[in-house]
């Protein structure tokens, strides 16, 4: 299938899920966000117990055979089984095993992703034994016969109403369900006899304690209580990541789990069982017998599945994926999941979020190829994460491997020259988005002609066909007089002697050729406070190829802006950034890139614009040499800034200055780096910034402020009005 | 356990809609008669320091058939977490976890002596009962679900909790 034609079909498959699946997603993964965000404001230990989480399951990880071995030691005292399965087929003929010698007719299960992953419930159908999901969530996604698209909420991407037109379809009532109370005692009464009656009952387990074999299941119906306790024959299955070792190591989970998943302070029950449970078994074939007296021994089986996960605990950049507890909340926290939901982004059994580097580790990379990139790296999961997993980080390194595997394409003479390094296999589309500093230059050296020819039709039919580039995007405009340029022409040149302070201002790609008008009033903002300015190269500081997955060329990137910074930084100069993005390069992914010397020294050393002004006005500038607010803001700041926590600096110069500003809190404007730009993203980076519009919608006498240039022109295109830098309002007037 | 944790206890549970009823060891029975409305099915308080459901209108033990008729469930809970309004049912032998978990309301008896001020002081509680090869669960308000297209209150275990505090114990 040729480039356009995939890029086509995926934009097909995007917009049907938009129109089918968008708004029931959009109205449940906002609600769970938003609770997120409530209940870890109540809670002041989130950061620290973040901290131990992390602490807990690296060491966990770390220690995994020895936690192995303690916990089939603690499992087989209780009288219980441990069985550690290399992979599905191998744990599914261990359950199918011992299920066949309970001669079992019925099993029932709580939700577990990780039997989703080895398709047991197949495995069982297929010796003739009835399955039954009791979570509602899954019962639904079972009676559908569909995928889950959701870690915690598999059928959230259905409304009340296509419940109940499934509901009435499948199961015909006499009277047709409508409410959610009537589906939900529906489900409740048809599974609890189905509860009753089963054979055995089989559960995941959202942590297993080594030292004393108890596992905790985390719930909000009771379902999984009822179908551990009530059958005497319990199957747990958990991936072997879920070990740790105590009660005490259990605490902060318990506490993290339910605030970022769905918002709740802890959820409504957490079982901690160390089965075989002292719980006496429930015959209800002899229901007037006490308790216990029924069918006797319980019978207790811990499954472990490795499934690939050993490998990855070998792996120095998938690693941390086995610290991830499944909360599910670096999905809702993720601007394109809330607008096209689970099943948009591919995958066997996760979706979303964490789950390429889980899909990548069980599945392998084919299964991540086709719709990961729905990732744009805007990182508003980081600070979502419990367990502060770099989930964008793995997005780009299984991205960087998918690269690396694609064979050359025939339109390689399209970007020839694009790519510095021998990242030959990377896709024509992703090999110019990713070289956006070299077009950058070559657009601006031939501006205006470069934007003419840039504009005419034939010219973006073309870009769409060939690379890709939406061709109802409006593209960058190059400036002939780049930066650069401006600030070589100006004169004195002689350093500032009476000077407080000396920076060096990094001119980003964008800045440099494109906005200049911000960066010439980064300049004079500066001046006007007492610094000292000089321009640094115009290098692109990687995050472009970055975005791509083309880690190499971003490596090469970072090391030659660190080489052109590094005299400045010993002379003692301040580096100052317009784009938040490229800040955010500096201070976070520039560790992954850049030895842990050079990381230090510039992330420590620089600063976002904005975040610098308020340094200076709160060390005594004078910030009369400002101009003054002159008219009311609505202000959007950008998701990389919001990650790093200086968001909050351009805001309070705004007030400090007296601007009259409101602030948008939607989590991403939609666009993200190049993904708007793309054919085949196009239109979810118009839906997905609807949100921001709703936002703005009252607010039409208002100047659009943003940092981010990616912000700036999806707003643009989004109100039709121009969209400016918070530094150009406070620029004093003048040159 | 202090006063404090006790009013903190109370205003948790009012938060999740869960009514708190203080009582003392001897009025106990009449406490119970007063709160359950029939069928209800209890497990034996032995361990429970002079508390006894034999008076009341509460039936024991636990068969299959009251688990699934009665209304009301009673049993004792092994602690309590304050700051959420966490009861923590232990599991046992008599079946506190199964009468906690079928009937449609559950009475939880709570000894004030027992209420802990958070997860992080309840941990040596279940260090403890773990080691014994014992299981425990943090129940906190009722069971619900969203599944459904609303938030529905009461689907595999109870739609409504209540709690009885003995206040002398
Ligand atoms: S990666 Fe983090 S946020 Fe995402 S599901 Fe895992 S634990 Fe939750």
């Amino acid at each position: 299938m040729s480039a356009q034609r995939k890029r086509r079909r995926k934009a097909e498959r995007i917009r049907h899920l938009l129109e089918t699946e968008g708004d029931a997603v959009h109205e449940n993964v906002t609600h769970l966000n938003e609770g997120r965000y409530e209940a870890i404001e109540r809670f002041d230990e989130f950061e620290d117990l973040r901290t131990q989480a992390r602490r807990i399951k690296e060491d966990a990880i770390e220690n995994l055979p020895d936690l192995i071995d303690t916990l089939r030691e603690s499992v087989e005292s209780n009288g219980g089984t441990l069985y550690v399965a290399d992979d599905a087929d191998d744990a599914n003929r261990y359950i199918t095993d011992v299920v066949g010698s309970k001669d079992a007719e019925t099993l029932v299960k709580s939700k577990s992703m990780t039997t989703e992953e080895i398709e047991v419930n197949e495995a069982l159908e297929a010796m003739g034994v009835d399955v039954f999901e009791t979570d509602l969530g899954e019962f639904v996604i079972q009676v559908a016969d569909e995928a889950p698209s959701h870690l915690i909420g598999p059928s959230l991407h259905k409304s009340r109403e296509a419940v109940a037109e499934l509901f009435n379809r499948v199961f015909d009532p006499e009277e047709p369900f409508e409410t959610a109370e009537e589906l939900t005692e529906f489900a409740r009464d048809y599974l609890g006899e189905r509860i009753r009656d089963a054979d055995v009952g089989m559960t995941g387990a959202n942590f297993v304690l080594a030292e004393s074999g108890t596992i905790t299941l985390v719930t909000n119906e009771g379902n999984a209580r009822k179908s551990a306790v009530t059958p005497d024959t319990h199957v747990a299955v958990a991936g072997i990541e879920k070990i740790i070792p105590n009660a005490e190591t259990l605490q902060p989970f318990v506490e993290l789990i339910s605030k970022t998943a769905t918002g709740q302070d802890i959820s409504q029950y957490v079982s901690m069982l160390t089965p075989p449970v002292d719980s006496p078994t429930i015959d209800f074939e002899n229901p007037d017998e006490p308790l216990g007296s029924g069918d006797g021994e319980r019978d207790f089986h811990l499954v472990l599945i490795d499934n690939g996960r050993t490998e990855m605990r070998e792996d120095d950049h998938l690693r941390e994926t086995l610290y991830c507890i499944r909360c599910g909340a670096c999905a809702n926290s993720c601007g394109n999941f809330q607008h096209v939901g689970g099943h948009a982004f591919g995958g066997e059994t996760y979706t979303g979020g964490i789950a390429t580097g889980w899909e990548a580790g069980i599945e392998g990379l084919e299964t991540t190829s086709e719709f990961n990139d729905l990732c744009t790296g805007c990182s508003r999961c980081v600070n979502a994460c419990p367990v502060k997993i770099d989930i964008p980080w793995i997005n780009t390194v299984v991205r960087d491997r998918i690269n690396g595997e694609t064979p050359p394409s025939e339109f390689e003479f399209l970007v020839e020259g694009l790519t510095p390094d021998a990242e030959g296999t990377v896709s024509p589309q992703k090999r110019f988005f990713g070289n956006f500093g070299t077009l950058a230059k070559l657009g601006s050296a031939t501006a205006p002609v470069s934007n003419w020819v840039a504009q005419l039709g034939p010219v973006r039919t073309l870009m769409d066909r060939y690379l890709g580039v939406a061709p109802d995007r409006d593209l960058p405009q190059f400036e002939r007089e780049t930066l650069v340029d401006w600030f070589e022409s100006r004169r004195p040149r002689a350093p500032n002697a009476t000077a407080d302070r000396a920076v060096v201002l990094y001119p980003d790609a964008y800045t440099n050729y494109v906005l200049t008008d911000r960066g010439k009033a980064a300049v004079r903002t500066l001046e006007a406070l007492g610094v000292h300015v000089e321009l640094g190269s115009p290098i692109e500081s990687g995050r472009a190829p970055l975005s791509q997955g083309m880690v190499r060329t971003a490596t090469d990137h970072a090391e030659a802006v660190a080489a052109d910074l590094d005299p400045y930084l010993d002379a003692g100069f301040d580096v100052v950034v317009v784009e938040p993005s490229d800040l955010a390069m500096m201070r976070r992914e520039y560790e992954k890139l850049l030895d842990a010397d050079s990381h230090a020294r510039l992330s420590e050393n620089s600063y976002e614009i904005m975040e610098y002004v308020y340094g200076l006005l709160s060390n005594g500038a004078d910030a009369d040499a400002l101009a003054g607010a002159t008219v009311p803001v609505a202000y959007h700041s950008h998701c990389q800034q919001r990650t790093l926590g200086v968001d909050a600096y351009t805001e309070a110069v705004l007030e400090d200055l007296g601007f009259d500003i409101v602030t948008s809190d939607v989590e991403c404007c939609g666009m993200a780096g190049s993904f708007g730009y793309k054919s085949e993203y196009y239109e979810l980076s118009l839906d997905v910034g609807e949100d921001l519009h709703d936002q703005f919608a009252d607010e039409s006498d208002r100047t659009l402020v943003a940092s981010g240039t990616s912000c700036t022109e999806q707003m643009a295109d989004l109100f039709v009005r121009d969209v400016t830098h918070p530094v150009e309002l406070v620029a004093p007037d003048g040159r | 356990m202090s006063a404090a944790d006790t009013r903190r206890f109370e205003s948790s549970l009012s938060d999740l809609g869960v009514s708190l009823t203080r009582t003392e060891a001897d009025e106990f029975a009449a406490t119970i008669d007063s709160l359950v409305t029939e069928p209800a099915v209890g497990v034996p308080f032995e361990a429970h320091d002079g508390l006894s459901l034999a008076d009341t209108v509460v039936e024991t033990p636990p068969t299959p058939r009251l688990l699934k008729a009665a209304e009301v469930g009673v049993t004792p809970v092994g602690k309590a977490v304050a700051e959420y309004g966490t009861l923590v049912v232990d599991s046992d032998p008599v079946g506190t976890e199964p009468v906690s978990l079928y009937p449609p309301t559950h009475v939880a008896v709570v000894r004030e002596s027992d209420v802990l001020p958070d997860v992080e002081a309840a941990t040596d509680y279940l260090d403890g009962r773990f080691a014994a090869g014992g299981s425990s669960v943090f129940a906190t308000g009722v069971s619900s679900t969203g599944d459904m297209g609303a938030l529905v209150e009461g689907v595999h275990g109870p739609k409504h909790v209540e709690v009885v505090l003995i206040t002398d114990r």
